[in-house]
């Protein structure tokens, strides 16, 4: 009988820019389980609703993750605005629209070049995030952040784009687009890059659906599950589908972002062919009351942001689950029967977010 | 999201409501806890074809309740997190991480009332 090893993964590895541990049970090369460890940097934000006024947690919201802040800061609110029957003006809508899109395709690229530095390929690293630095300053000139964008308001945006800027992002997009399209063409097609990540940490449609995965870890087991689909900002007025792969492995989950960086370019186009002028946001009186659960699709995948109130300044619960909450599950699964070789590419497949799960 | 169904329940029932939702193909979302004043309410909230359901059940703070990580095995990380931020006692986890999920400082931390001058205003 082979002997049952306990391998430890992180919190410090090279393919781990932030702390999770995992405890890797092994029989010679094989991983037989994987129990997961988080909670190193844990920092209990749900809890400050206790004491900060609701429009105030916008902030709060915002740093919850530092790759899709802007995307937290819009979900809070989302759903303060859906409880208080806020109707945002439908310019504040599409500029929501646009900048979740700048958001996804920053957080691809970053990603990227985290798998490019991990399966050694350093310059596909460094022109990847050559590249996502063009995005960050599209998003610069338009909110002032490259990181924090604080655009966001419950009742809107805090700041408008005029239209010589977005006729500018949308010169610029044309401009860098071969470049995007070089870069990545790099992971489809080079054999290295396949060879490491076909049939790696498969997991099939129905798993995906079982274990709760969410967002490109969901899709590329064929699962076609998109938040954006249920309209949310101005999605309804765009013409997109959610982008699938069928055969969910490491390969699949990394061609689905690539593909999405397209997706969010096209729909960024389509967003300022359709902007109508106006107001970006109105002003909030009065303060919520009631219970709902809203859902965006963040890059990573559908966030859920629950929001409890009790008709005073302060909310009575507030709690977010973030993609990578529920794709830790479908991780563990999938390390389940890899060889001990695999184990970085998997991880880093899901594009594991602690960050935002350690809210 | 279009519809949003709230289903309040007794604690003893859960595993048999959570059983047929299983059996009829809901995903789990997600479960999170809310401090009451006299105790604890967990939703558990599930989703099929955009119809988005939540049980919920109200425990007294002693109470224990069983785990649902038997029939939903990715319930396993929500019930620890609840498990180490409020204090809530759940049985049978199919990985239990006994309240250390969290590396806090403070037990339960959650748990904490809200300030008194905070509540009032």
């Amino acid at each position: 009988m082979t002997k049952k090893n306990i391998i430890p993964f992180g919190p410090q590895h090279p393919v781990l820019p932030e702390p999770i541990h995992l405890d890797l049970v092994t029989e010679d090369e094989k991983v037989i389980e994987a129990v997961p460890s988080i909670g190193f940097i844990h920092r209990g934000l749900e809890k400050l609703v206790d004491i900060k006024d609701f429009q105030d947690f916008v902030h709060i919201a915002e740093r919850v993750c530092g790759i899709c802040s802007y995307m937290h800061g819009m979900s809070y609110c989302q759903t303060i605005e859906q409880i208080m029957n806020i109707q945002v003006p439908e310019r504040g809508l599409w500029l929501r629209t646009i900048w979740s899109e700048f958001s996804r395709i920053h957080s691809h690229l970053l990603w990227l070049g985290l798998a490019a530095d991990a399966m050694g390929f350093e310059s596909l690293f460094m022109h990847t995030w050559r590249l996502r630095e063009y995005i960050l300053d599209i998003i610069e000139m338009t909110t002032g952040g490259r990181v924090i964008f604080g655009a966001s308001k419950v009742g809107g945006t805090r700041m408008d784009i005029n239209s010589e800027t977005l006729s500018y992002i949308i010169k610029r997009l044309k401009e860098i687009e071969p470049e995007f399209k070089e870069a990545t063409s790099v992971f489809i097609n080079d054999y290295s890059i396949q060879h490491r990540l076909r049939g790696v940490g498969v997991l099939s449609k129905k798993e995906v659906y079982e274990l709760g995965a969410v967002g490109p870890v969901a899709k590329a087991s064929g699962l076609s599950s998109d938040a954006r689909k249920y309209g949310y900002a101005m999605y309804s007025k765009i013409d997109f589908e959610p982008i699938v792969e069928e055969d969910g492995d490491c390969f699949a989950r990394c061609s689905i972002r690539v593909k999405e960086i397209f997706q969010s370019i096209d729909i960024i186009r389509q967003c300022a062919s359709q902007i109508c002028d106006g107001e970006v946001s109105v002003n909030v009186k009065g303060f919520p009351t009631g219970e709902l659960f809203t859902r965006v699709e963040q890059p990573r995948g559908e966030v859920i942001y629950y929001v409890r109130a009790n008709g005073t300044k302060f909310l009575e619960r507030f709690r977010v689950r973030t993609p990578t909450f529920a794709n830790i599950p479908p991780m563990v699964k999938a390390l389940q029967g890899c060889q001990i070789a695999d184990v970085p590419n998997i991880v880093l497949t899901i594009d594991p977010c602690i960050s935002c799960t350690e809210r | 999201m279009d519809k949003q169904e709230f289903i309040q329940i007794e604690h003893n029932s859960l595993l048999e409501k959570v059983y047929n939702f299983s059996q009829d193909g809901y995903r789990l979302v997600q479960i999170h806890c809310t401090l009451l004043d006299t105790g604890f309410e967990l939703n558990y909230s599930f989703d099929k074809d955009n119809k988005f359901v939540n049980l919920r059940i109200i425990i007294d703070k002693d109470q224990e309740i069983l785990s649902i990580s038997n029939i939903y095995w990715s319930a396993f990380l929500y019930e620890n997190e609840i498990s180490n931020l409020f204090g809530v006692k759940i049985k049978n986890i199919v990985i239990d991480f006994n309240g250390a999920l969290y590396q806090n400082s403070k037990k339960a931390p959650f748990a904490e009332p809200k300030p008194a001058s905070e509540k009032k205003e």
